[in-house]
């Protein structure tokens, strides 16, 4: 009997206390800018892809959800089809952390519920935006070696022109 | 064998080699660059340093370049040593001071010996914050990618080109910190084994120009061994697929055979697999038109035909063993043919015989190599067997080594032992009608008809045993030369005859062989090596068969109602009025192919076959090595195994008319051959090419994926999001997926591709040897069926020299004498549906003797109609005698022959 009360008057002082309970959707959540949610492949400053089709992100996903196929144009390498199955992916941002381009990157979006999980498949068309993302300034191809339409070969950050062969000096 | 001390290891090792080597050998990880197994050390990338202390009380030691020192008794070394490891990490710094930041967009990425190396020094922060220097790439042709920037100058690629393979057309230019490896200018290289370059080279500056097209990273790639099927050598290697695409074709270490090198047309021949021109769907003939059908019609429509007569069955050289075996088994010896000319029937059974009966030995590619007296008679192996070219081409070494053994100079002081060469004479011989690319490094070259040769060889045979037979109205010059070079082979420890089928001639095969027999009644290591045409020529001799003159005869007298044509196209072999008879003559064809041949325009039906790639099966070089290719990519049905598309048509007949019971019981490749060990006692051994699909280590299939594979869960989801199971193929011991077993100790069979810890470059083969340059630790990968310790107690002493020699080659004044111009890109069948292949490829030329070259073209007259032709004077042709591109000009090209030769009517002679 007395137990029965006391959790009684327990429960009702509940309703005194601070609300937990966050009235989603409604009430959307801060999340910060490098939570881990829905994977994007962002583009350089120029608007161009930034992804060089590298493989990186796809052989460090644990679960072996990313898969590309690399392709080419004016030098530039592109993913001809880039794919992940996010009823696989777990989030944890490695394919982030391998990129070594800055292009492919995990955004404060989660809401990603669908009713087919075929539909959790995103190719590059899904996945590519029109932005940089979180990067604003980096661009790959002004730090690699070759050559790209508009940046002419030993033209790249810290780089001097190509070596004349037929000089004879030191 | 002798000890020496690594850090305070006792290692056994091998006295004649570096310590590089050793400390490979021992299982060190110590980085190099510019030391090759195959070219030797020249000390220049510094990368190697070891400290080498002289003594156990030296504390201090000094710093020494590994592959440079000599292994010598209770050498006591350190690489751990921190002096060392300092020297190595600036090393590699220095190294990669100008190195661009290209490994995302490197296609060597993932699989390049920089990479490895600069991990295994420790170096992982650039400190350089200057200027980079930059160089310009040029167009090296289909084949090869160049992109200079990544250059660490170790100088390996000219070295391997120029010194190795004998190319003269890329060089080191400049100086210093600019030092430039390419052309002279923009344009193809030219030579033989250009496409090595992507392997030799250890950083991406060379890469595979055709795989970057469809390019993806080594680990990601399903790879098994493989053998290739563009000539009869029958070189190793490893294919790479992924996504059910065949991707690129890598070399597959043999000690015996190809060892670190492959030819152009069998890294870059293997397009045809996924061209356009694949045969992907049963096609039946309705109503005149070829439509697809599925595997079930195609089979009714068969088993119609087989109801109204006789089926006759032809086979390939260029089929596997098992598809040849099962044909043969389906239609029965009598209705068996082999699909080759009775000419090059004839050809190959006197190989197959000359080679069984031959009392010296039988050397491999590599034995080749340590040849000190070659005679190329009438073959031009740089264009039929390249990668044998390749390996005479090493035996002028021979004179260098010996003459660097007496100075004391260890013959992998690469530079020094060169140098000493450039001295010594060579003891290469080469005859052949034309020019070969030998000729460059031949003591002596000779020219002349093949029935010139062949009565030289005579000449030659006769002079070193008096009891073969002899020439008579020899020319005195020619009975000179005779004699000399009878000297040179009697003086040889390790003679070597080479001779082949290119010119169609018994006799020069027969000469060959007499010369071999005559050497080896006093040099039991007198060698003969015959070449071969197609990948299976000598399996397809071992079986046996009609030629395809009896199948015209028999079809003629209409006993045929159903020809079974297996990877054949009969229009390389018949004249088009022979098709058009035979199409003619017979109501219904079936053609068994991977590829649209012009003969599939006559099959009433047409049933997809796996290419090499895609099934498992067994071939016979021209040395008599069974070799099993292993299949790597899994076709969607109904493409399936030749053997496979033969047991489904046994099976739709209804009843079986003959006692094929076997065939239809099959379940395996294993049951195959072992049906094939009963039938064929002299192939038994075929079995044991390699482990069968029931091969396990430690209870495990073997890997066919590297374990770190990606895309698992993904790469097919496009189609289905669900997981499906990896294919399985019942024919092959592989896993398809990244689960099994996998390591150095594998068979050498089954090494699906060279990996190590700390070593994912190709360079990693160095793990799967016993010694490197040596056997693999998993024994060797195919099994020789002609051993020469069997035909010894057979053969009928003494040997039965050939006897009967041919006439003088009398040149005739309305006729030339057309001889193949064979061609390394161009003349073989399959590698010509290869995109890159096609593009190396030249226009056809007819080759006449600069002395009659008058006019810029010329009208040929072949069996098939007129050809006009662009000519080339060829040095050194004899007289009477034109050399015409092999298929190139007509499709059938039947050889040797005469053909009248005429101006182009309306053409002037040239001024
Ligand atoms: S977040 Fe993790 S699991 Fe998801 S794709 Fe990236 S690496 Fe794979
Ligand atoms: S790691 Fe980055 S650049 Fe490389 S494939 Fe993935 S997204 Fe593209
Ligand atoms: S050569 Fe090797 S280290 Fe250099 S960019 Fe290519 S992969 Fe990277
Ligand atoms: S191109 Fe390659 S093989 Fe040649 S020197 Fe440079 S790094 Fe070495
Ligand atoms: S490997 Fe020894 S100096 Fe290059």
């Amino acid at each position: 009997m007395f137990d029965t009360l006391r959790t009684l008057f327990l429960t009702a002082l509940h309703a005194f206390h601070r609300r937990a309970t966050v009235q989603y959707p409604e009430q959307q959540p801060y999340l910060p800018p490098r939570y881990r949610g829905r994977i994007i492949l962002s583009r350089d400053p120029d608007g161009m892809e930034r992804c060089v089709a590298c493989n990186l992100c796809a052989v460090v996903c644990p679960v072996d959800c990313i898969s590309l196929q690399k392709t080419e144009a004016d030098g530039r390498w592109y993913p001809e089809y880039f794919r992940i199955n996010f009823s696989r992916c777990i989030f944890c941002g490695f394919c982030e952390e391998a990129c070594p381009t800055y292009a492919i990157q995990l955004t404060p979006d989660f809401e990603m519920g669908e009713y087919a999980r075929h539909n959790l498949v995103y190719e590059k068309e899904d996945l590519l935006i029109s932005g940089t993302g979180k990067y604003p300034e980096y661009s790959f191809y002004n730090v690699a070696g070759i050559p790209i339409p508009g940046k002419a070969r030993g033209t790249s950050e810290r780089e001097r022109p190509p070596v004349d062969l037929h000089s004879l000096l030191p | 064998m002798t000890t020496i001390r690594i850090d305070g290891r006792d290692c056994p090792t091998r006295s004649d080699i570096n310590l590089l080597q050793a400390c490979l050998e021992a299982g060190a990880n110590l980085p190099y660059f510019c030391w090759h197994p195959e070219l030797g050390s020249v000390g220049a990338c510094r990368q190697c340093a070891i400290k080498q202390f002289s003594g156990p009380d030296d504390r201090k030691g000094r710093i020494v370049m590994a592959c440079m020192t000599p292994v010598s008794e209770n050498t006591i070394i350190s690489i751990d040593d921190p002096e060392a490891r300092d020297f190595r990490a600036s090393v590699i710094e220095w190294m990669m001071v100008n190195h661009p930041h290209d490994c995302p967009v490197c296609e060597e990425g993932g699989e390049c010996h920089l990479q490895d190396m600069t991990v295994m020094t420790g170096h992982n922060t650039r400190r350089y914050r200057f200027t980079k220097r930059t160089h310009r790439n040029q167009d090296l042709g289909p084949f090869v990618k160049h992109e200079m920037n990544r250059c660490i100058a170790c100088y390996r690629c000219v070295r391997f080109y120029r010194d190795y393979a004998g190319g003269d057309d890329l060089a080191a230019f400049a100086s210093h910190d600019n030092v430039y490896f390419g052309r002279a200018e923009d344009g193809t290289l030219q030579n033989a084994f250009s496409g090595n370059l992507v392997e030799i080279c250890p950083t991406g500056v060379f890469t595979d120009k055709p795989f970057s097209t469809v390019y993806t990273r080594k680990w990601d790639m399903r790879g098994t061994p493989s053998v290739c099927v563009h000539c009869a050598v029958g070189c190793n290697t490893i294919v790479n697929a992924r996504e059910e695409t065949l991707r690129r074709v890598l070399n597959r270490y043999n000690t015996d055979i190809n060892r670190y090198v492959l030819c152009d047309r069998g890294r870059f021949g293997h397009g045809f697999v996924n061209a356009p021109t694949r045969i992907r769907t049963p096609l039946n003939t309705i109503d005149g038109q070829q439509v697809s059908v599925p595997m079930a019609d195609a089979l009714t429509a068969f088993a119609r035909m087989a109801a109204k007569g006789r089926i006759v069955g032809i086979a390939s050289p260029r089929a596997a063993l098992e598809t040849c075996f099962s044909l043969h088994t389906l239609v029965g010896p009598q209705h068996f043919a082999t699909g080759q000319t009775r000419h090059e029937q004839e050809c190959t059974e006197l190989a197959h015989a000359l080679l069984t009966r031959h009392p010296g030995a039988l050397p491999t590619l590599h034995e080749m190599e340590s040849a000190d007296a070659v005679l190329v008679l009438g073959e031009d192996v740089c264009a039929t067997a390249p990668r044998l070219g390749l390996s005479l081409r090493q035996s002028v070494r021979q004179a260098s080594f010996h003459t660097a053994d007496n100075a004391k100079v260890p013959r992998w002081m690469d530079a020094a032992v060169r140098t000493l060469g450039s001295e010594c004479p060579s003891a290469l011989h080469v005859m052949t009608p034309a020019p070969t690319d030998l000729d460059s490094v031949a003591a002596e070259t000779f020219r002349a008809a093949p029935d010139d040769i062949a009565r030289l060889g005579f000449a030659i045979a006769h002079e070193i045993d008096p009891s073969a037979t002899p020439v008579t109205d020899l020319a005195p010059d020619d009975a000179v030369r005779a004699t000399r070079i009878a000297h040179a082979l009697m003086a040889a420890r390790k003679p070597l005859i080479v001779s082949g089928m290119q010119y169609g001639s018994l006799a020069l095969m027969q000469a060959a062989s007499s010369i071999a027999a005559a050497l080896a009644r006093a040099t039991p290591a007198a060698g003969l090596s015959l070449v071969l045409p197609e990948c299976n020529s000598m399996g397809l001799a071992m079986i046996g068969g009609l030629p395809l003159e009896t199948v015209m005869e028999q079809a003629r007298a209409g006993e045929i109602s159903t020809l079974i044509i297996v990877e054949n196209d009969l229009t390389r072999d018949l004249s088009p009025a022979d098709v058009a008879e035979l199409v003619a003559a017979v109501p219904d064809i079936v053609v068994i192919d991977h590829t649209v041949t012009p003969l599939c325009h006559h099959a009433s039906l047409i049933l997809p076959v796996a290419a090499f790639s895609e099934c498992s099966g067994t071939l016979v070089s021209q040395e008599g090595r069974a070799q099993r290719f292993f299949q790597v990519v899994f076709p969607p049905a109904p493409i399936q195994a030749g053997w496979r598309w033969i047991q489904a048509l046994a099976r739709s007949l209804d009843p079986p008319p003959r006692p094929i019971t076997g065939l239809l019981g099959w379940r395996d490749l294993n049951e195959v051959l072992a049906a094939l060990a009963m039938a064929f006692p002299n192939l038994a051994q075929a079995a044991m090419a390699a482990p069968g699909a029931d091969y396990r280590i430690n209870g495990e299939k073997l890997r066919s994926q590297t374990y770190r594979a990606s895309g698992r869960t993904v790469i097919r989801s496009f189609i289905s999001v669900r997981d499906q199971p990896p294919p399985a193929s019942p024919d092959t011991p592989f896993s398809s997926s990244m689960e099994g077993a996998y390591g150095p100790e594998m068979p050498g069979a089954l090494v699906p591709t060279y990996q190590a810890p700390a070593w994912n470059s190709v360079q990693a083969l160095n793990r799967f040897q016993f010694e490197i340059g040596g056997p693999m630790r998993g024994g060797p990968s195919g099994i020789r069926l002609l051993s020469h310790a069997e035909h010894h107690d057979t053969e009928p002493h003494p040997y039965a020299y050939a006897t009967d020699i041919p006439a003088p080659y009398a040149p005739q004044a309305d006729a030339v004498l057309v001889l193949p111009d064979t061609r390394l890109f161009g003349s073989e069948e399959l590698s010509m549906f290869s995109p890159p292949i096609i593009a190396r490829s030249t226009a056809p030329m007819l080759g006449l003797p600069a002395s009659v070259t008058t006019s810029d073209r010329m009208v040929l007259h072949l069996e098939d109609g007129p050809h006009i032709l662009p000519v080339e004077p060829v040095p050194g042709l004899p007289a009477g005698i034109a050399l015409c591109p092999a298929h190139m000009v007509a499709r059938a090209f039947r050889f040797p022959r005469m053909a009248r030769l005429e101006t182009v009517p309306g053409e002037g002679e040239r001024s």
